[in-house]
């Protein structure tokens, strides 16, 4: 298969994008069993749940409420999951074709990175390359490093003394932050913040998160502090895919 | 609920998640209504995410150092400094700031 110039840019974003999230795949396999899941269950999560934020959700209130939060834990990581199905939507014309097994993989590789690199590109065949470069070198990498975090984790016990508590919460900054654009969502996310904070104390683990939906949905359904008339999809529109409504992914290089 | 309940359950629901996106029409995407609730509940997780996980010790809450550390992650992440960066240094600040003695 000839690659163009503009493909093979695709393919080196995709495979530096890679890169950069694999090694972030190392905090989640040892903050995974530090909460208390085994090598397996970590290795699960990254081979089949494949979306970092909802991973580290569902890790991150396992480790304050253990086995019995797990409604909870899965509830709110399908929540924040729900974004892979509008990106899956944005994605479809470009990589959904072919037959049923290849749809299959590509929706296990639609999260925030593959759509994001994907729809950067002006042409075409650069944005299917980019897709499927950027799925595939996260998936390997992210995998690999699951593994090897989850081995190292084990080994020496108490992560928190490597300041990993502190890597999660970073790392939800991080895939918040470039969507805070625009003031209903800063709104959302202050009320979020505060609601779940002042509910530690008196709900069950994972609660405090759960409630948040409340807030989303709230705003969402009144469109309350919505500034601008409803905006229009332009799904030709991809030189600026992080300002596109319905789609808000992380800047590249942030988890998936 | 074991564990391995709540892994399988929660990483099928994501598949499933995934693939619908593959399978409804597009016409959807211009449902104002349904992309702005789907991008509000990813900001309202991510955003409790943020206060649980740095505020949170199961039931209780604790101010240790993972606050200076958020601090100065979001700092760098408006300053457009790359992912890996941020969190290596959030990491950085929360184990200085225990090994100095100053915060649990």
């Amino acid at each position: 298969m000839a690659l163009s110039a503009a493909d093979k840019r695709a393919l080196r974003t995709g495979i530096s994008v890679g890169i950069a999230v694999a090694a972030y795949g190392v905090s989640f396999g040892a903050l995974s069993v530090a909460a208390g899941l085994d090598i397996w269950q970590t290795c699960f999560l990254s081979l089949v749940l494949f979306s970092g934020g909802s991973q580290f959700a569902v890790i991150g209130i396992i480790a304050s409420g253990g086995a019995a939060a797990g409604i909870p834990a899965i509830a709110s990581s399908t929540f924040l999951a729900l974004r892979n199905g509008i990106y899956s939507m944005r994605v479809a014309p470009i990589v959904g074709g072919g037959p049923w097994w290849r749809r299959i993989v590509a929706a296990q590789l639609t999260i925030d990175e593959s759509t994001a690199v994907a729809i950067a590109q002006d042409e075409k065949s650069a944005q299917k390359v980019g897709f499927w470069t950027t799925g595939i070198a996260i998936y390997i990498g992210w995998n690999l490093a699951t593994f090897a975090g989850a081995l190292l984790g084990n080994l020496v016990g108490d992560v928190n003394k490597f300041g990993l508590d502190a890597v999660a919460a970073a790392a939800f900054v991080g895939l918040l932050w470039p969507r805070l654009k625009q003031l209903q969502a800063a709104a959302v996310a202050m009320v979020a913040a505060v609601l779940a904070t002042i509910l530690i104390p008196f709900t069950p683990p994972g609660v405090p998160v759960l409630a948040a939906a409340v807030v989303a949905l709230v705003f969402g359904l009144t469109n309350w502090l919505h500034r601008e008339p409803a905006a229009q999809v332009q799904p030709d529109d991809a030189s600026e895919p992080l300002d596109t409504p319905g789609f808000h992914p992380g800047h590249e290089g942030a988890a998936s | 609920m074991t564990l391995w309940i709540t892994v399988i359950i929660a990483s099928v629901l994501s598949f499933v998640v995934k693939y619908t996106g593959y399978l409804i029409p597009q016409s959807m995407l211009e449902k104002p209504k349904f992309t702005r609730v789907t991008n509000l509940l990813t900001v309202a997780m991510l955003a409790a995410l943020v206060a649980v996980q740095t505020l949170g010790a199961g039931q209780a809450i604790a101010l240790d150092a993972r606050i200076p550390a958020v601090i100065v992650a979001a700092i760098l992440f408006t300053f457009r400094v790359p992912f890996i960066v941020v969190v290596a240094v959030a990491g950085i600040v929360a184990v200085v700031l225990r090994n100095l003695g100053w915060m649990a």
